[in-house]
């Protein structure tokens, strides 16, 4: 077939598929390396959660005998340092939803005000909010930590529930703000001249109509607060209000750290965050990049 | 996890163009009486968690280190030295192998494969993981005796791995930008790719068309539309890259021998392992000269461009 079209696309064609074979299989090695690159810090995790007690000094590279015994310690707090696991999981997720609700609350009803009601100033509260988004909160901890003591909050969840809320609710606000202009406001005034008050369009139209910008911002506020370490590190001291990533930490600096159970307690722990993510991620960047393209 | 969705923060903020052209009659042509009311009260929540957890403590911080002393003291300290040696090399090399990375990658995830797209999936898990219990395992991975890396090496190519956070300062923080890199580039690659995806298609077809293949297309078309994303997605991953502390905090724990301490870090253990915190204080604000023009320069590129997607 092709030799009836032309000469020059006879010669051509076989070295255009050389090229495009040659093309997909780069394509498929710059795959392969970004799977191992990707993998092998998980893959780390999930071995040594498989070897049984004991058996992390071997030089193993594939579970010889997998045993899921260290998550049954995990689960059934075998371990003098397990012992309140599910307490500090409790207190992990107790901030992770606090600081979601807040953050929801808080920020919502700010960029109400400010996109939608249009507040006098509100501009400056907008870059307040920008100004505290490229603060990283590393650089706050110290002071953040001896305020926290004139507050009274000192090995409190509360304070890591503000620490968490604060670092949020900017990014909460411009997403909000964002994604606002979607909506016309022409609602708003037609429940305005129906006799709403501002709370009723607040909690009767605009919450409802953002439901997709507030999933995202909560999946986002649940995952910094589980992402979170340095806070909880200083702020909560005590076997009972730790968080499960200082518990973590504190098997790090024990003389002898059961490596199976560490890992087996970061998976445990990993599992929420990572079912949240997948479950919303469509949701995430579908709400998001709507506003994001509109903006 | 801090930090996320920048390029949508990006976009998310008050462009002047586009406020004129909101309706200017909203709520009746300006606030009134208890409609005044009603939106300084739903804004009060956020001045108040500004003023006392954000104003209050910056304040406080920029007291705890006013004296001068403290930073002729860390200027003099050669663990201090080092640790600015390390936080710029840190900000240099993982920033920029981070960004670079993601741009190219942000391009092979363009292509329509469904392995291309499986594998996007399990690319973001890095992100998706939380940091803790991620460099826990790397720090665990890296050992020199018993490590998952070199048993791997042994195995497979006979080699005996060094110790990868023990022996050498240079080992210990390449260690720590690799896991940086591992667990951030995904989440810019993201980013870039939905700047990526946003490009209409058949401005790619015109450059075919004219020519405009393969690298000349990427010089030509794809980074100038991508230029100005990729700025500002390179300054803010600077300012979060330099509050890092996780990474350096777990991989390494500074060492060896407080080796590879960054700002960050140090830091925290001028406050609390040495239990001074106005030099750990001042510590963090000797960061102050190389962030405050950051800042400047990245508040006024969000503010005055919109971020073309």
């Amino acid at each position: 077939m092709s030799a009836a079209l032309s000469d020059g696309r006879v010669v051509k064609r076989p070295r255009y598929r050389l090229r495009r074979n040659l093309r997909e299989g780069g394509a498929l090695a710059l795959g392969l390396v970004v799977l191992i690159w990707t993998l092998t810090p998980i893959y780390n995790m999930v071995l040594v959660a498989l070897e049984p007690h004991g058996d992390v000094f071997t030089n193993d590279i594939w579970p010889a005998t997998p045993s899921l015994e260290s998550f049954w310690i995990v689960v059934t707090q075998g371990y003098w340092y397990l012992e309140y696991f599910w307490h500090q999981f409790g207190n992990s997720l107790y901030i992770g939803v606090l600081t979601v609700v807040l953050t929801l609350l808080i920020g919502s009803l700010a960029s109400f005000s400010i996109g939608r009601m249009r507040l006098r100033h509100g501009w400056l509260v907008s870059n307040a909010a920008l100004l505290t988004y490229v603060i990283p909160a590393s650089f706050l901890a110290i002071p953040f930590y001896r305020i926290m003591q004139k507050y009274g909050l000192s090995n409190n969840l509360w304070s890591i529930i503000a620490a968490e809320v604060t670092f949020a609710t900017p990014y909460a606000i411009f997403i909000f703000q964002q994604y606002a202009r979607s909506i016309p406001i022409e609602l708003d005034e037609a429940a305005r001249i129906d006799g709403a008050s501002p709370l009723q369009v607040y909690i009767r139209i605009y919450l409802p109509l953002m439901a997709p910008a507030l999933v995202a911002v909560g999946t986002y506020a649940l995952l910094l607060a589980w992402n979170e370490y340095l806070y909880q590190f200083l702020l909560l001291h005590s076997t009972q209000s730790m968080t499960v990533p200082v518990a973590l930490a504190q098997f790090l600096n024990s003389d002898e750290a059961p490596w199976n159970y560490m890992m087996a307690t970061a998976i445990v722990y990993a599992v929420p965050p990572v079912a949240i993510y997948y479950a919303f991620r469509r949701r995430m960047t579908a709400g998001l990049t709507m506003g994001g393209v509109k903006g | 996890m801090y930090g996320a969705q920048v390029l949508r923060t990006a976009k998310a903020l008050p462009d002047r163009a586009l406020r004129r052209a909101w309706p200017r009659r909203v709520w009746h042509g300006g606030l009134h009486g208890s409609e005044f009311t009603w939106a300084v009260a739903f804004v009060i929540p956020y001045v108040a968690v500004f003023l006392a957890f954000v104003a209050y403590p910056v304040v406080y911080g920029l007291w705890l280190g006013h004296d001068p002393e403290l930073y002729s003291e860390l200027l003099a300290d050669p663990i201090y030295q080092r640790t600015v040696v390390n936080t710029v090399l840190y900000l240099v090399i993982a920033v920029n192998l981070k960004m670079f990375g993601a741009l190219l990658l942000s391009g092979f995830f363009m292509r329509r494969r469904w392995w291309v797209k499986a594998l996007l999936l399990v690319y973001v898990l890095p992100w998706a993981v939380p940091a803790l219990p991620s460099f826990i395992s790397i720090h665990w991975m890296l050992n020199g005796q018993w490590g998952f890396l070199n048993n791997l090496l042994w195995d497979v190519f006979g080699v005996d791995g060094p110790g990868w956070l023990e022996t050498s300062r240079w080992l210990a923080l390449g260690s720590v930008i690799a896991s940086h890199i591992w667990k951030w580039m995904p989440f810019w690659t993201v980013i870039l790719l939905a700047g990526r995806m946003a490009v209409p298609q058949e401005l790619y077809e015109a450059a075919e068309v004219d020519g405009a293949t393969g690298l000349r297309g990427f010089a030509h078309v794809t980074f100038p539309l991508l230029a100005n994303l990729y700025l500002i997605c390179t300054l803010l991953s600077t300012i979060f890259t330099l509050g890092d502390f996780n990474t350096v905090y777990f991989v390494s724990g500074g060492g060896p021998a407080l080796s590879t301490h960054v700002l960050a870090t140090l830091g925290i253990r001028d406050a609390f392992d040495v239990a001074r915190p106005e030099l750990g204080v001042a510590a963090v604000m000797s960061a102050l000269p190389l962030m405050i023009p950051l800042v400047i320069l990245l508040m006024r590129k969000l503010r005055t461009t919109e971020v073309q997607l």
